[in-house]
């Protein structure tokens, strides 16, 4: 009987977004620019869109087949399994969590729009957070890097950076991205800086952290004196796999959700110092998205301590690897938010917050943060707030000066 | 910014509904002084709390109900099973999943977070809701 209390039918939500739109009100973002270096979209409801942007031969005829399944003659959207790979995962804890586009229509779906639907969801998202820019990401294809076929992730990329670059993104200049780079295969990633980096839409370049590549590698500095070279900087972009053979031991996906973003990146971040990277390629800004904060303290003490003790295994270096790391820029999101003020704020002194941190809010993924999360931390200052909120993406990415409309149009969609 | 001693205004009471219309477990998203407030009829009893969790501030009364999820280990120590409580009812925020008893409003892991409340109240088969 009491089973009734419990329905699992879907709860209607007008707008789900409606209590960021008020928080952004009450904290006038209209007065001030905020930037969103992390937030994606679902490129798997297009595959049928990109696949035609793949080259002729088997991979296109791979690709193809995969989205169109059988002879109903109509696209999957059920394809990304074959093409990406698996993800294993229970990303909205057994049906808890609900998210605008995914579980249920929303208002946006049915939107009067000629422009793509993924441009008009950023669009919407953006306007009720308040957000003016946001770099938009792809999310199966986050997996991406550890198909066994590397050609695969070559075709699959460039058709999908080809895509985004000439369909999606001339629809509004407040969405940039940066380039997915096909790591697996560094000549062709070099292909793709010199294809894509100077359009303005492209604010960088970014390596997805699950794979099991060196990324001080030999072969790969060409691709980094060629980013370098164009002044724009290089992200790795955080996720789990759970196949990781350390990892496959977690039996729950809080406990890989936790583990496997940070740990992912932490190799990478681990052989980018030690290997002396920075000082090879000193005028390349580098990025590490979506690990959270707390690592941040965890891998400069852990480095620190272990390079004193052997200087020797790390010769290139001329500081601690903590000082590296207060060179580069950090994302926000998923910040680690409970009851940890003073961790929090120890935090932001040990990485230079005011000047490397950077919002992101990872929407529409399960654990997006809102800016909120920066602008009510009672330990920085107004200035400092605006600067990880906005004014520190603005000078990495060299955006143009300026607020652009979003809170107004808010409550038109 | 004012100054000066606040004077205390009686915050308006709403009308949600008739008792009629409130089966049990349901709910009603209704505005009380310019703010959005759950009305929930659990257990036989009305309870209401802020639309905005603890967390980030999601529309925690827009939520799903979920059981309580339990876990059973015998006397050696063994995890036999996990199950659902069906007499705990979970009112679970949409945006990021934080769970709150729905009879109390507190966020089941810890207690210091707990949804804020209004009063309900019940007047010849009328509900109504204030602060
Ligand atoms: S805002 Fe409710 S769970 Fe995050």
């Amino acid at each position: 009987m009491s089973r009734e209390l419990y329905t699992r039918s879907n709860v209607w939500v007008e707008n789900t977004l409606s209590n960021a739109r008020e928080q952004a009100a009450d904290r006038g973002y209209d007065d001030f620019l905020i930037v969103d270096v992390d937030a994606h979209h679902y490129e798997n409801r297009a595959w049928a869109d990109i696949v035609p942007f793949m080259e002729d031969g088997p991979m296109k005829e791979w690709a193809h087949a995969q989205v169109y399944r059988g002879s109903t003659g109509g696209a999957s959207m059920n394809a990304s399994a074959a093409l990406t790979g698996v993800q294993i995962g229970n990303q909205e804890v057994g049906g808890r969590i609900v998210r605008a586009g995914r579980n249920f229509k929303d208002a946006v779906t049915e939107a009067d729009d000629e422009r793509h639907h993924d441009v008009v969801r950023m669009l919407w998202a953006m306007d009720n957070m308040g957000v003016d820019y946001t770099v938009m990401f792809p999310t199966p294809m986050l997996n991406l890097g550890m198909h066994p076929q590397i050609e695969a992730e070559v075709s699959l990329a460039r058709a999908y950076n080809r895509w985004l670059t000439q369909v999606l993104l001339p629809q509004d200049d407040r969405i940039k991205t940066m380039i997915y780079l096909p790591f697996n295969d560094p000549k062709a990633a070099l292909e793709f800086v010199e294809e894509f980096g100077a359009l303005d839409s492209v604010v960088g370049f970014m390596v997805t952290s699950v794979r099991n590549r060196m990324v001080h590698h030999n072969d790969y500095a060409p691709v980094y004196s060629a980013i370098q070279d164009l002044g724009k900087p290089l992200a790795f972009h955080a996720a789990y796999n759970w196949n990781e053979p350390n990892l496959a031991q977690l039996n729950k996906f809080i406990s890989i959700h936790a583990l496997g973003f940070t740990t992912s990146n932490m190799v990478h971040l681990t052989n980018w110092i030690i290997n002396g990277l920075p000082e090879r390629f000193p005028d390349l800004d580098v990025l590490w998205i979506e690990s959270g904060l707390a690592w941040i303290p965890f891998m400069m003490q852990r480095l620190d301590n272990e390079y004193m003790m052997r200087t020797s295994e790390a010769p290139l270096l001329k500081k601690l690897p903590s000082e590296y790391m207060r060179d580069m820029y950090f994302s926000t999101q998923p910040m680690e938010l409970h009851h940890n003020e003073k961790a929090l704020e120890v935090t932001f002194e040990m990485m230079d917050a005011p000047n490397r941190l950077l919002f992101s809010s990872d929407y529409p993924h399960w654990d997006y943060d809102l800016p909120s999360t920066i602008y009510d931390r009672p330990t920085l200052s107004e200035e400092d707030k605006r600067k990880i909120l906005g004014g520190n993406a603005q000078r990495l990415f060299k955006l143009p000066d300026g607020v652009r409309k979003k809170l107004a149009r808010a409550t038109d969609w | 910014m004012t100054t000066g001693t606040p004077t205390v205004q009686a915050t308006k009471r709403v009308h949600v509904g008739s008792e009629a219309e409130f089966e049990e477990g349901s709910r009603k998203i209704v505005e009380v002084d310019g703010k959005r407030v759950g009305v929930f009829k659990y257990r036989g009893k009305y309870r209401a709390y802020l639309n905005v969790c603890l967390h980030q501030g999601g529309p925690v009364c827009e939520g799903k109900y979920f059981p309580r999820t339990t876990a059973e280990v015998n006397d050696g120590g063994e995890l036999i099973k996990e199950g659902s409580d069906f007499d705990s009812a979970h009112l679970v925020c949409p945006w990021h999943g934080w769970e709150y008893d729905l009879a109390t409003g507190e966020h089941v892991a810890d207690s210091s977070y707990a949804l804020k409340k209004y009063t309900v109240t019940i007047e010849d088969g009328d509900v109504y809701v204030q602060q």
